[in-house]
């Protein structure tokens, strides 16, 4: 029974959504709506067991001293701070967490956006790296990608204008905003529309296989 | 500039400092940073789904004179008995934090994995599949009041044929030789060109970011001298 009625509900609904494609009509249609709630519900209360989860490995730490473990005062401190913040803002604010000059919205404003995004902006220096190992050019293939980079990078700055403006007007083509374009459009829609085919044929075979119970690795062990 | 913003930009600044203060090695700022980071990002993520999503969508229609007084919208609405249904799944996802109980989970995932796959199925196959293909679909002659228009052949013949190539690449059932290996190479480059626009956008992004934390940071230095 573990196991058969995880399978038994993931083949009813999969199966109910897949039927709602081919009859886009009530009451299939009603219930795919329904169902797109229920899923918002039930991840919504995924995050609620991010925050438990996160309570308790945190709480361990402390309560054992494990190594760092004042980090964890500051994890759970921050955590705290700002899951208050959030309901008594929304409490007061008629649902709206975020309203103008609410507690939750400064803590938003003054640290969890300037941190994501320094945490992101980081990468700019590892990406510095990352492009002298790309662009040594030691192969044809590691000759293009550097080409194509070069192109999207200086494309749209006035560098990259100026860098090829002296062009002749029959060759315009060859310009770099104009390279830039045909790039975009062409090969690189190619490469990424292969990639995107052959993603959807894996999301689509993987989700027949649950669907149907063959793949039940999401289900554990036991 | 008020006082709350001004404590807004100092708070906002020092974490940026702690957070690039890794460039140098790991150290205790950039420690603190990251773990007062991890711990908001999960508290954000939970205020948003319970005052978006639970509020209104389960709470609000299982019982809308209760919750009406927090959130008047919800008020307004009759009883909605059905969405018991999400929230007692949602209470069995829970039951992953109570060991005997935890196997209850399942039932929940199963609910949740099923309407992925239902709803990846129909969406990938009409979208990223039938989609894509049906766009690749255009005309290796193109033609112009003037005639043939060579560039615009060119450029689909590109499209066509690095789409099809670049398949080909992806596809193990037959040995990389001869004339399906020259496509497969053909594909390795339109890729590559692919990977090459990728990487720059994302140096693009990033390095945008980078701007957006130094303009910051000297908004707090003048704020300072």
């Amino acid at each position: 029974m573990k196991r058969q009625i995880p399978l038994i509900i993931t083949f009813s609904v999969g199966a109910l959504l897949v039927l709602a494609m081919f009859i886009p009509h009530d009451p299939f249609a009603a219930a795919n709506d329904e169902l797109s709630v229920w899923f918002d519900i039930i991840a919504s209360f995924a995050f609620i067991l991010g925050g438990g989860n996160l309570l308790r490995i945190h709480g361990d730490k402390i309560y054992r001293r494990r190594r760092d473990w004042p980090y964890s005062i500051v994890t759970l401190g921050g955590f705290l701070l700002m899951l208050g913040a959030g309901l008594w803002s929304g409490a007061v604010s008629r649902g709206n967490a975020m309203a103008p000059g609410s507690l939750f919205q400064a803590l938003y404003v003054a640290a969890y956006a300037p941190m994501m995004s320094t945490m992101y902006s980081l990468l700019a220096f590892f990406v510095a790296s990352a492009s002298y190992r790309a662009f040594r050019a030691k192969t044809r293939e590691a000759t293009v990608l550097l080409l194509a980079a070069f192109v999207i990078l200086v494309g749209r700055t006035p560098v990259g204008y100026h860098l090829t403006s002296w062009i002749p007007q029959p060759f315009e083509f060859l310009e770099i905003p104009n390279l830039f374009g045909w790039i975009l459009a062409y090969p690189n829609t190619a490469g990424q529309r292969a990639i995107m085919i052959g993603i959807a044929l894996g999301i689509i075979s993987t989700s027949l296989r649950l669907i149907l119970g063959i793949e039940r690795s999401h289900l554990g062990g036991d | 500039m008020t006082g709350v913003e001004r404590i807004e930009l100092w708070i906002g600044a020092l974490l940026t400092l702690m957070v690039y203060s890794f460039l140098y090695r790991d150290n205790p700022f950039y420690k603190f940073a990251e773990h007062f980071f991890v711990g908001i990002t999960a508290a954000y993520a939970m205020v948003l789904a319970f005052w978006n999503t639970l509020m209104p969508n389960c709470f609000g229609q299982i019982a809308p004179s209760l919750v009406g007084h927090v959130l008047p919208t919800a008020a307004e609405n009759p009883a909605n008995p059905v969405r018991w249904i999400p929230l007692l799944f949602g209470l069995l996802l829970l039951a992953r934090l109570v060991a005997p109980l935890a196997y209850l989970s399942r039932w929940a995932m199963a609910l949740v994995i099923g309407y992925a796959a239902g709803a990846n199925f129909t969406r990938y196959l009409q979208s990223d599949f039938m989609g894509q293909v049906r766009s690749s679909m255009v005309p290796l002659l193109v033609r112009d009041a003037g005639g043939i228009a060579y560039g615009s052949s060119l450029s689909n013949l590109v499209l066509v044929a690095g789409l099809i190539s670049a398949l080909a690449y992806f596809f193990f059932s037959k040995e990389h030789t001869g004339m399906f290996g020259r496509a497969s190479r053909f594909g390795i480059w339109t890729l590559m060109v692919a990977f090459g626009a990728a990487f720059g956008y994302t140096v693009m992004a990033r390095v945008s970011l980078l701007i957006g934390r130094f303009q910051h940071l000297g908004r707090w230095l003048g704020d300072i001298f």
